[in-house]
């Protein structure tokens, strides 16, 4: 076994394509091979300082955020907080501060898990995955990127070099809920991201994503007939409903299906109502999960 | 040595690398699947690093690599070549406890001790960077960290006082 601590992309994307695999905060890769979900590649390469990985940048039109920006950066940062505030929602509840600190958005999203927490965010945004190999770079939206439970369609000699999204325009909010049993190193139960845009108090825009509750996190289909409304109970009951309908769970340790079908309707509506609140300009702290109160209180 | 050598020609399962622990550039040979913490431990003789969980739950194996806590029995040593790492005994200041270690003794806040080397790691990166930490920034700041004995209130006692201490001083 060998690793490498690359300094550069170019010398990442020579490596990956001789056969090593990247790491960047080991989180998901060194703990799944301790548990023995699959051995250490044989060949590493380190990505955690590359330089350019870690670039966060934006225009009046796009954020582009490096895939080895970690999940503490992501929850502290102004630019995330003020327009992807969602993705700083889903960072703020990953693991404990260890795991935030060497954990990446690139790790999270590679990793490919229907769990993971800022899969959903990046969904409801219209994020692209910028991937880069010897070949060349192309972009995949997140739904042609996971294609099954920690199974993506990108190629094993493709480095991700960083997440684009859209900036959202004037009257745009977005939140992520996750339903979790304590406030710490927790994985969800399920979850919920929603993006709304406002206007004079109308709904012009609605994406809302799901976390745990198939085999890849998904986007809830058809919410268009719900653009024009008001951000009211009667839009929560929808998407709670569209949300249970859409939605196809698995029984497992954490929770039972009918409990899944049942509480991600509740996580759908409360991830529509903190969007639709921060749309109308309302400042709710990130994570929003800490001001709906979930997780057991102390 | 140049950090981006992938391993010593002369022993084909290990690599050369350098850990610099508390200050002081350990050269050691390594396989790459170790783990930060078992080196720490077998190599560096530093054994107030704790192996509890062994699986990234329980933060008794807490370290801090250039400052920020990191949970040493998940972390390949081999990627924290070239890098600084401080481990609980690098806070005492010779012979004179540092703050934090005190208070968690008069405080209470050691029962086995098991967890309290982490705890310690954890509560140092948190008043590095936030010197004025609320109680439930406290919480955040240690929720890495288990305990099995204490029940955690003499732990978050301690570090409060700490922080009044060190704001104080
Ligand atoms: C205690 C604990 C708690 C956790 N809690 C959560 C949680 O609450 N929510 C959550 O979503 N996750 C959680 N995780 C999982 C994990 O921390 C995250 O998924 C994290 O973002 C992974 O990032 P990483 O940099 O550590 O990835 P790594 O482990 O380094 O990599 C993960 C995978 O992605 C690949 N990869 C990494 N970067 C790239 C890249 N740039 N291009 C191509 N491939 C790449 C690697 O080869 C590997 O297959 C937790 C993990 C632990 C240990
Ligand atoms: S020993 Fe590392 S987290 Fe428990
Ligand atoms: S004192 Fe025993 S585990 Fe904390």
């Amino acid at each position: 076994m060998t690793l490498t601590i690359a300094t550069s992309v170019d010398q990442a994307i020579a490596l990956l394509a001789s056969g090593a695999r990247p790491i960047a905060g080991g989180t998901d890769l060194v703990v799944g091979a301790r548990q023995g979900k699959a051995p250490l590649p044989d060949q590493l390469v380190a990505i955690d300082r590359i330089a350019e990985l870690a670039e966060l940048t934006s225009t009046d039109s796009e954020t582009r955020i490096g895939a080895g920006v970690t999940h503490a950066r992501l929850m502290t940062d102004g630019l995330i907080i003020e327009r992807h505030t969602a993705i700083a929602d889903a960072a703020a509840l990953v693991g404990s501060p260890a795991t935030r600190n060497v954990g990446t958005l690139g790790g999270n999203v590679m990793n490919g898990s229907p769990a993971m927490d800022t899969g959903a965010p990046l969904i409801v945004m219209g994020a692209e995955a910028e991937l880069r190999s010897a070949d060349g770079t192309r972009r995949v939206t997140m739904g042609d990127l996971w294609t099954g439970p920690g199974q993506i369609s990108a190629r094993d000699d493709e480095l991700c070099t960083s997440l684009v999204i859209p900036a959202g325009g004037p009257g745009s909010g977005s939140a992520y809920v996750r339903l979790e049993y304590r406030r710490a190193m927790e994985i969800a139960v399920v979850g919920a991201a929603a993006a709304v845009t406002l206007s004079d108090g109308v709904l012009t825009s609605i994406r809302v994503a799901l976390t745990a509750v198939a085999p890849v996190i998904i986007e809830i289909g058809d919410l268009d007939n719900l653009i024009g409304g008001a951000p009211d109970r009667a839009l929560h009951g929808a998407v709670a409903a569209a949300a249970r309908d859409q939605a196809t769970p698995i029984s497992d340790l954490r929770a039972t299906d009918e409990y899944r079908r049942h509480t991600i309707g509740v996580m759908a509506a409360r991830a529509v109502d903190a969007a639709a609140r921060r749309a109308a300009g309302e400042q709710i702290p990130v994570p929003v999960n800490r001001s709906l109160g979930i997780g057991a209180a102390q | 040595m140049n950090p981006s050598s992938p391993m010593s020609p002369s022993s084909p399962m290990s690599q050369q690398i350098n850990l610099t622990v508390n200050g002081m550039t350990w050269p050691v040979a390594v396989e790459t699947s170790r783990n930060l913490c078992s080196v720490l431990r077998t190599e560096i003789g530093l054994t107030g690093t704790k192996e509890g969980c062994d699986d990234c739950e329980c933060g008794a194996c807490m370290v801090l690599l250039d400052g920020q806590p990191i949970n040493s029995c998940s972390y390949l040593a081999a990627q924290a070549d070239g890098r600084e790492i401080t481990t609980v005994e690098g806070l005492a200041d010779g012979d004179e406890l540092h703050p934090l270690q005190r208070n968690i003794l008069s405080a209470g806040g050691v029962q086995c001790g098991f967890c309290t080397p982490g705890m310690l790691m954890s509560a140092y990166a948190l008043l590095d960077r936030n010197p004025e930490p609320s109680i439930e920034e406290i919480r955040i700041g240690l929720s890495g960290n288990l305990c099995r004995c204490t029940g955690y209130a003499r732990i978050l006692t301690a570090v409060h006082e700490t922080a009044v201490e060190l704001n104080g001083a």
